[in-house]
């Protein structure tokens, strides 16, 4: 048997497993286990086969509930079944899961466990998720590595078959799902001999087959339901004995040898740590570490978890032991402890009774938790709790890793940074998302792994935000095997690949005394010290860094590459780390070239190769002067300015400390304070827009366009310009609306510019003397930088103008008001935030967002800073998100406690008889709030009111005066994404349609799930490539429009803003101004798209011009009025589908992929395009007032 | 009457053969040009900057956006191998037409840098082309660039094409030279199998609505194949490879004028795409009409028989300006 090694991640690991011993994979996308799904989708698309020569059918449904509904009916059909998941969409799973168990059904689920969304959603690594599976009856088994995902998933499909007990298979979300090792491949032929293939037939025996036809799924009553349940125990009390017996057949055909408990330490170790998880091999090494130092600790690794054998755990347990601390990587509020120190406190207690295992003395139990959420969970903290257990009496129910200040719960731990393995390497690499630093990591890592002795280990942090994005990557490499699951904090190798991170990250803090710096700088090799900040001259000084530079800009540009500088520093990093020699190196880099963009044609391949020999003629070692003479300062994190809050708590989150933060830092219930991402200066752009004032015609189509609300329009009294910054750019107001000197300004915010280019591109004027120029044009920030600063700041300053005297309803007044959504982490030139941005500008100040789980969530609502803000008055939007499928209800629920309010106020305001002045009372009993006007009359009455109320002394007063706000009309918003809309959250979004209450929905449709990776929803449209549909769809984009006009009392509204932002207006508008539900469904072009979002809503233009995006609207209050509710509002198709189509990598793809594919479905699309335009233009005749049908 | 001519070596039954058009784009199409009696067909261009620019951009799409976002680590699937790319296509088209059409196949190659893609010529022999037509495509834009730099660049592209191949090679080219008559025969001595007269560009026009430059191909008009005639009457005396005539070439007169003045064979695609595929059969009756009428008996006859070596005045082809004359009246005749 071929013992192969592979450099890969355990969602790979566990997917090769699951698809080699699976007949239907049913999945669903949820961070991080989606990349499972994806790998098993595509290697059924590439034909590879399972072990009995079939291919696996790897289904996608639309939520994790329909996944696991899915795999329930396949296994009682009688096929081999496994899916994955974690997290949330664990959660949907359990009422399956509790029937597949109750049933007896082999079965796999394997979870990359993440932490379950509570006070915030978290995406990260902990054991929330899995330890609710543990009430099912699903049986659970833990993996703490990558070879060990591997390896158990391996044990899990066997014992399942074997016991007919289901299996939850976990291993930690991130830290072990997308950690990177070399590990060993269980060869195809190991994984046929574990699986016995009578197990298999009998598991088809059972099968329901009209040939032999039974019933299961029964009703039961009080009589017997009891006595059937337990029918299950013996199934439960064999299990543990079938999985050690697997392990067992596992070792002897592979070597690795696992045991349900397993124990590490010497015979007489007094201490020991139990637990599971990552976290166990960083005990590991951890207890090796202290035992070489004469301490004697151990630790029990718990592999099966569920069915829990309590003599097994007895028995792993060294006699000596006097001191136990069980880890827990989850929290339970209001348990009596954590779930696993409850099983081993039970496990010990019936031990005392049955005595299977006697202790020299009775040890002491105490339980802790760590981890949560990817917290780190480092040796030193192991340490400490083994020094907690030495203690008379010590701290039980402790945290690790946090500073808990309010109730006191943490151990406090002094990090020492300690080397674990003198042999091993440490590197630390800092780099941008966009520039290809974790893939050349990625790559360094495979070379290493595959071609030297050495063990390795990649890990890779991610922040959050979707454009300019920070990436570190941590690799280790060494000849013995690495158990390190936490992050280096002190490396051998720092690179930094993007020098203005050298001014804002404290990167070399992390740096070993004698480490080597390499750093990616546009300098020649005499100018680079002189252009470092102050504090790294004096680190580099201080720690006697080896110190090399690089301009791979430069290089890379030189050959054709852009700005993926990847190739150039994975070069550098080989020629001066010398893990192996630089020739070889750079024939295995050059070998890797060759293997990743092979098939993407020669030039491609020769542009890589030309960078790898240009780099090391480009590196320059860098004399080390012997004092600092730079005076560059490391730029706060956000301005002196900043209130306190933020600078004291998202200041320090954003300068990367907030590690640090006690927990008396934050709101018990998850609450944040608003507008707080004006104070994240990103400074991301290369580029900004410049305006030309003599040509600018005033249009607001930038500021219309601008994703992250960074050039805005503001009309101002031309006093107010005598203070102006001598270069502050204002113009006359254009248009009779305005009084006299009356100026404008289009102001761009230099640092919060992501330089995506869609406002150049919107910008309709061009220079009639050089037409290549426009009213805007991008220019290098640098330059400028400072002086526009400056005008941003006083562009700020000036005051808003009156909305009142701003034509709202048209493109350019609504670009008047200001937004109240701004500097997102969104991506560069992002389809979607326009969207929103543009309802807060209109309704900002009264509205309540429901936010879908999805991109939306995350630009919206993910720390450090939120970009929801409020106006001078202190109004603004308040959000929240509760889950992916549940928005629309969510929403629901905001509408009926407003309306409820709404309606209890006026009851009480009516009960409050002469308390309240009576034309007071009678004018905001009988207020029109349907204009803003109306709503702004509205609040100065209630604020009068407010005051009455707080002198009254009537008994309903103080009621009131709690509600009285709501007397002026609220305005709710629902917002997500396709996903949410047409697949996960449908059912709720089609009941809040029904349901005939005042709420506002907005889809930005994407066609995928944009936020996971690009994954095919029901959105997607007919022969697009996506996840899950990698050899295009096959299937028609649904079409939630049509489906919602079928209600009949729906506002609904096809927009597409880059085609028609006038009639984005009217729909936004009529959809507030609507009684009842609304629907708006967006046209969001997405990076997901494949082409350079620059030219997003030119695309936006051909989608409607071709007729695939048809504009319309369906205003039932229309057909009360004799008039026709259903309004086109584009014209036939003009230009053809491919016109719109081939410009976009996701239709394009499949014509480079399968061409022939690609051809039939594209015909097949513009028919269909065609079909549905004649149905549109039927909906038109259908409602005609005169028209043929009779509508009674 | 014997229609045969020979082009590049090769034996076609008559002198009809389709340019490079996006007709040759479909396998069916080109079995229509054979059956409407096309005696070759040169197929659509393989444009090496296009080859390039696809890579690049599959390449920058799937790879700018990946490993930047924890949710994220990619958008795409990766199929894993793009055995489809344009290059791969073509070869395999030229393959698919060799199993489907009799009459021989011409690949064209249309390049503008050193080196890369000559090695498509060596892959289009490998597919089966029986002749490759190299569209040498090139504006010379750059004001440090010599002419005489040009024409060497064009020299070495096809003696290092030739070196490679054995198939016989065309090149099609501008008339833009400084001495075309010098560059044809020196392209010959290059190793060039025969000329095809001339290229047409894609000339950019000025949108005044949108105050833009767009990129415009017009199909070509009869009257524009006044400058290959006249070329070709003056070169045939000079060349002893072959002479492909294209760009205007819409009727059988305009065939039968080119053969007159030296071409081997015609070539068209304006008129097919115009007026269809079928028109072929049309032409061809044409020429025969015009064979009888005039009692030619074979092409080859006919071949050549009024260029400038045929011709009573040769200078006739050369005049820059209508030059009024008293009838008869030729200068070089004063003794």
């Amino acid at each position: 048997m071929s013992n192969k090694q592979l450099t890969i991640d355990a969602n790979q690991a566990a997917a090769y497993v699951a698809h080699n011993l699976s007949e239907i994979v049913a999945i669903y996308p949820i961070t991080p286990a989606s990349p499972m799904g994806e790998w098993a989708d595509e290697w059924s698309m590439r034909g590879q086969k399972n072990i009995w020569g079939t291919i696996p059918d790897v289904v996608e449904l639309q939520s994790e509930g329909g996944a696991a509904g899915t795999m329930h009916g396949a296994l009682q059909t009688g096929a081999l079944t496994s899916t994955f998941t974690a997290s949330q969409g664990l959660l949907l799973m359990l009422p399956n899961l509790y029937k597949i168990a109750g049933e007896l059904t082999p079965a796999v689920v394997h979870v990359a466990s993440r932490t379950v969304a509570t006070h915030a959603l978290s995406i990260f690594g902990d054991h929330s998720d899995s330890m609710t599976a543990r009430l099912t009856g699903m049986g659970m088994l833990s993996s703490n590595s990558v070879q060990e995902a591997m390896d158990i998933a391996m044990i899990a499909h066997a014992a399942t078959l074997e016991s007919r007990i289901p299996f939850v298979h976990f291993f930690d979300g991130f830290r072990t799902s997308h950690e990177v090792q070399k590990i060993q491949q269980i060869p195809t032929d190991v994984m046929a001999e574990m699986i016995d293939d009578q197990w298999i037939i009998d598991h088809r025996n059972r099968a329901l087959t009209p040939d032999d036809p039974v019933l299961r799924g029964t009703a039961q009553n009080p009589d017997v339901f009891f006595q059937a349940r337990e029918t299950v125990n013996s199934y439960y009390n064999h299990c543990p004995s079938i999985v050690q017996k697997t392990m067992d057949t596992f070792a002897d055909l592979t070597g690795r040898e696992y045991q349900l408990f397993q124990y590490h330490g010497p015979e007489d170790a007094e201490r020991v740590i139990i637990l599971m998880g990552s976290g166990a091999e960083t005990a590991h090494e951890t207890v090796d570490r202290l035992n070489s130092d004469g301490e004697k600790v151990g630790l029990v690794k718990v592999r099966l978890f569920r069915p829990f054998s309590m003599t097994h755990l007895i028995q792993s347990l060294p006699e000596s032991v006097s001191g136990i601390a069980v880890m827990d990587r989850t929290k339970e509020p209001g348990s009596p402890g954590e779930p696993l120190y409850n099983d081993v406190l039970a496990s010990l207690y019936e031990n005392q009774i049955e005595n299977w295992k006697p202790f020299e003395s009775n040890p002491k139990v105490i339980n802790g938790r760590y981890g949560l959420s990817s917290k780190e969970f480092t040796p030193s903290m192991v340490k400490r709790i083994f020094d907690e257990l030495e203690e008379n009496k010590p701290k039980n129910h402790f945290t690790i890793g946090i500073h808990d200040d309010i109730t006191h719960t943490s151990l406090k731990v002094e990090e020492n940074g300690l080397k674990t393995d003198a042999d091993r390497f440490e590197g630390l690499f800092y780099g941008l998302g966009s520039d290809g630093t974790v893939s050349a990591n990625k790559n360094s890592i495979k070379i290493i792994g595959d071609n030297t002795d050495n063990y390795a280990q990649g890990y890779f942090v991610y922040d959050s935000k979707k454009s300019g994005a920070t990436t570190v990557s941590h690799l280790r490499f060494g000849p013995k095997p690495i158990h390190s699951a936490y992050l280096i904090d002190k490396a051998d190798f720092v690179a930094c690949h993007q020098s203005q991170f050298l001014d804002r990250l404290d990167m070399l803090d992390n740096a070993r005394e004698g480490a080597t710096f390499l750093l990616n700088a546009p300098y020649g090799r005499d100018e680079v010290w002189d252009n470092l900040p102050e504090k790294v001259q004096q680190q580099i000084i201080d720690k006697n860094l080896d110190f090399y530079s690089i301009d791979a800009y430069k290089v890379a540009r030189k050959n054709g590459m852009g700005t993926r500088i990847n190739t150039v520093m994975q070069t550098c990093f080989f020629a001066i780390s010398n893990i192996l020699p630089r020739e070889k190196a750079i024939l295995l880099i050059k070998e890797g070239i060759r293997k990743a963009y092979g098939s993407k044609g020669e030039k491609v391949l020769q542009s890589n190769y030309a960078a790898v020999d240009n780099s090391i003629e480009n590196l320059h070692h860098i004399e080390v002067p012997k004092k600092v003479t730079s005076n560059i300062e490391m730029r706060p994190a956000v301005p002196a300015e900043a209130p306190d809050y933020v600078q004291k708590v998202i200041g320090e989150i954003i300068a990367g400390n907030g590690d640090d933060l006690p927990v008396s830092a934050f709101e018990p219930d998850g609450t944040f304070p608003t507008g707080t991402t004006k104070w994240e200066k990103r400074n991301i752009a290369q580029e900004i827009p410049v305006l030309d004032p003599d040509i600018c015609i005033q249009c607001g189509k930038c500021a219309l366009v601008c994703p992250h609300a960074v050039i805005r329009m503001k009309a101002f009294d031309g006093d107010l310009a005598a203070d102006a910054p001598e270069l502050f750019k204002y113009m006359d107001a254009r248009g009779r609306e305005w009084p006299d000197n009356t100026k404008v300004s289009v102001q761009v915010s230099p640092e919060d510019c992501t330089g995506c280019e869609l406002c150049v591109e919107v910008c309709p004027v061009k220079d009639r003397q050089q037409v290549g120029r426009k009213a805007l044009n991008m220019e290098a920030v640098q330059p400028l930088l400072e002086q526009e600063i400056e005008n941003w700041n006083f562009f700020v300053g000036l005051p808003e103008y009156d909305r009142s005297e701003i034509k709202q309803e048209t493109v350019k007044g609504s670009q008047f008001l200001e937004p109240l959504f701004e500097f997102s982490g969104a991506c560069a030139g992002c389809g979607e935030t326009p969207y929103i941005k543009l309802i807060t500008q209109l309704y900002g100040d009264r509205m309540v967002i429901a936010n879908a789980t999805g991109c939306s969530s995350i630009y919206g609502g993910n720390l450090p800073a939120t970009p929801y803000t409020t106006n001078a008055d202190g109004y603004g939007p308040a959000w929240s998100n509760s889950l992916f499928e549940d928005n629309a209800e969510f929403g629901l629920g905001f509408r009926l406690t407003i309306d409820k309010q709404e309606a209890q106020a006026r009851e009480l305001l009516q009960s409050m008889g002469d308390d309240i002045d009576p034309g007071l009372k009678d004018d905001i009993l009988n207020a029109d709030q349907t204009t803003e006007p109306g709503i702004f009359e509205q609040r100065i009455r209630v604020a009068r009111l407010k005051k009455q109320l707080e002198s009254s002394v009537h008994k309903n007063a103080k009621l009131l005066l709690s509600i009285a706000d709501y007397l002026v009309r609220k305005s709710v918003w629902i917002f997500g994404g396709d996903g949410w809309a047409y697949d996960i959250g449908y059912g709720g979004l089609d009941h809040v349609l029904a349901s005939g209450r005042d709420v506002n929905i907005l889809v930005m449709d994407t066609e995928v799930y944009s936020n996971t990776g690009g994954q095919c929803s029901k959105a997607t449209p007919l022969g697009a490539v996506a996840k899950f549909a990698a050899s295009g769809k096959r299937t028609s984009k649904k079409d939630l429009g049509l489906m919602s006009v079928s209600t009949g009392n729906a506002y609904v509204a096809r927009i597409a803003l880059g085609s028609n932002d006038r009639q984005t207006m009217k729909a936004i508008m009529e959809a507030e101004r609507y009684p009842g539900p609304s629907i708006i469904i967006a046209y969001s072009h997405c990076i997901a798209h494949g082409y350079d979002m620059k030219y997003g809503l030119n695309q936006q233009k051909l989608a409607v011009d071709s007729g695939y995006w048809p504009l319309f609207r369906f205003d039932p209050l229309k057909m009360d009025a004799g008039e026709n509710p259903f309004q086109l509002d584009s014209k036939a198709p003009k230009i053809s589908l491919e016109e719109y189509a081939y410009n976009e990598m996701r239709y394009l793809m499949l014509s480079k992929s399968k061409p022939g594919a690609a051809k039939k479905l594209m015909k097949r699309a513009q028919k269909e395009v065609n079909e549905r335009w004649k149905v549109y233009e039927q909906m038109v005749s259908v409602y005609e007032p005169n028209g043929s049908t009779d509508k009674k | 009457m014997n229609l045969e001519t020979e082009y590049l070596g090769l034996s076609l039954k008559n002198p009809l053969v389709p340019s490079a058009s996006p007709l040759s784009n479909e396998v069916d199409r080109v079995k229509e040009m054979e059956d409407a009696g096309a005696s070759a067909v040169v197929m659509y261009s393989l444009f090496e900057e296009q080859i390039n620019r696809e890579n690049q951009a599959l390449d920058h799409i799937l790879t700018r956006s990946s490993e930047g976002h924890a949710e994220a680590l990619s958008y795409f699937p990766d199929p894993g191998v793009y055995h489809n790319l344009h290059a791969e296509d073509y070869l395999a088209h030229i393959q698919i037409l060799k199993n489907t059409v009799d009459i021989p196949v011409i690949a064209s190659l249309n390049g503008v840098s050193k080196g890369g893609w000559m090695s498509y010529a060596e892959k289009m022999e490998q597919a089966g082309a029986d002749a490759l037509e190299l569209n040498i495509y090139y504006i010379a834009a750059d004001p440090s660039l010599s002419s005489e730099e040009v024409e060497q660049q064009y020299l070495h592209d096809i003696k290092t094409v030739k070196q490679n191949i054995r198939i016989p090679i065309a090149v099609k080219l501008a008339p833009y030279f400084s001495s075309f008559a010098n560059m044809a025969v020196q392209l010959e001595k290059a190793g060039a199998d025969g000329l095809v007269l001339f290229n047409r560009f894609y000339q950019p026009d000025i949108d005044l609505e949108n105050l833009e430059v767009k990129p415009s191909l017009e199909l070509s008009s009869s009257f524009e194949k006044r400058l290959p005639l006249r070329w070709i009457a003056m070169l045939r005396p000079h060349l002893s490879g072959s002479l492909a005539a294209t760009t205007g070439i819409h009727t059988a007169e305009d065939v039968v004028k080119m053969i007159l003045a030296g071409a081997d064979v015609t070539m068209m695609a304006s008129v097919l795409i115009r007026e269809g595929i079928e028109t072929l059969q049309n032409i061809l009756d044409g020429i025969a009409e015009f064979m009888e009428d005039k009692g030619y008996e074979s092409i080859s006859e006919m071949k050549g028989a009024m260029s400038s070596a045929s011709v009573a005045d040769p200078g006739a082809f050369e005049r820059a300006n209508y030059i009024k004359t008293l009838q008869g009246f030729n200068p070089d005749d004063i003794r």
